[in-house]
């Protein structure tokens, strides 16, 4: 495959899949049970992100460096009813002088 | 404030107190720039690994999902091959199809406003419109960080194509942890919720357990069995109880 038809064919891939939440038919997603179903996956989905993003390594394994420590000061900021801004500035600066004092 | 309701299709802003409306504006550029600045690094990995800087920038306007963009040009880039980098991009832009079953209850889209509804449905845009309470607001938050992160990570991405890493890596000053702490922070009122946490804790466990022995990708993907299985099970016991389906639960919690 060509670069090109690579690049092409994952993006109509992708918007594909985006799309295709759009036209799932309403009946599909209605009722009390579905509904709950469909407003805790972005929940689910975020929590499992944000969990990989910041303490899984490069081999799948469980890692706890600079990122792990900047998301619990981001929790610890959250339960101290910090606002948005500072709990972001925050976690961003407490990963950032861990990884100038050499800790990644 | 009118006395009329709402149009479904509304961009709904207006019917906004002032001070919300600052409020999700200001969530939402945050969340926009934090973002959009790390499509610098994908501009930089992207031409380093051999795509022209067309290539790079159609995948950022076109595809337009970080994690499947670093999976195309990180394959590429290691002599992966063209199908296993469609297919892991792909498989990472799953999640965005079930954002969608969302995002499209609140925003209430129609043509030509569904296709860029669509294009806009990523983790930053479902992120900040289904933290917010009110429909209006949620409507607001989606379309303003999903556009502020498309022109971002678009004039970003062209910029680290064309310096390449000159400027140095933004995870160096934190800006990966910036937005993941951006996403634990809209979560974290929806947590109040017992179901929300029950689905949220559920999800890490499955996303933790399964990382190891998965591809990249598909841990998270798997998490939204937590969902299913939490919102299948019974009614919130602090959302509303059902009346009439299998039950009410005797002494639900009055709390609200």
């Amino acid at each position: 495959m060509s670069t090109w038809v690579v690049v092409l064919l994952a993006c109509a891939l992708a918007y594909a899949l985006k799309l295709a939440g759009y036209l799932v038919p309403e009946r599909w997603v209605e009722g009390e049970r579905r509904s709950r179903v469909t407003t805790l996956l972005p929940v689910a989905l975020l929590a499992a992100l944000v969990a990989v993003q910041t303490v899984v390594g490069d081999g799948g394994e469980v890692v706890l460096d600079a990122r792990a420590a900047a998301l619990a000061t981001a929790v610890v900021l959250l339960a101290l009813r910090a606002n948005f801004l500072v709990v972001v500035v925050g976690a961003a600066v407490v990963a950032a002088a861990l990884r100038a004092l050499g800790w990644s | 404030m009118t006395a009329s309701p709402p149009e479904p299709g509304d961009h709904g802003g207006a019917t906004l107190p002032a001070r919300r409306r600052r409020e999700v504006l200001r969530q939402s550029l945050y969340v926009g720039g934090a973002t959009g600045a790390y499509g610098i690094s994908f501009g930089a990995l992207s031409v380093a690994s051999g795509l022209t800087v067309w290539q790079t920038q159609a995948l950022s306007l076109l595809l337009f999902s970080g994690g499947s963009q670093f999976a195309v040009v990180g394959i590429l880039g290691a002599g992966g091959g063209g199908a296993a980098a469609v297919a892991t991009s792909t498989l990472l832009g799953v999640r965005n199809g079930l954002y969608a079953l969302q995002t499209s209850r609140f925003l209430g889209v129609h043509g030509i406003r569904r296709i860029a509804a669509a294009q806009l449905t990523i983790d930053e845009s479902t992120a900040v419109g289904v933290a917010q309470p009110e429909p209006a607001a949620q409507r607001l938050g989606f379309w303003v960080t999903g556009t502020a992160v498309f022109v971002g990570w678009n004039l970003m991405t062209l910029v680290g194509a064309l310096v390449g890493s000159a400027i140095g890596d933004p995870s160096r000053w934190g800006l990966d942890a910036a937005a993941a702490a951006a996403f634990a922070a809209l979560l974290w009122p929806r947590l109040r919720s017992r179901d929300a946490a029950a689905t949220a804790v559920l999800a890490v466990f499955v996303a933790l357990v399964t990382s190891p022995v998965l591809p990249a990708g598909v841990p998270v993907i798997l998490a939204a069995l937590a969902a299913v299985v939490v919102g299948l099970r019974h009614p919130g016991r602090h959302e509303r109880a059902l009346e009439g389906e299998d039950g009410t639960l005797p002494g639900s919690d009055p709390v609200p």
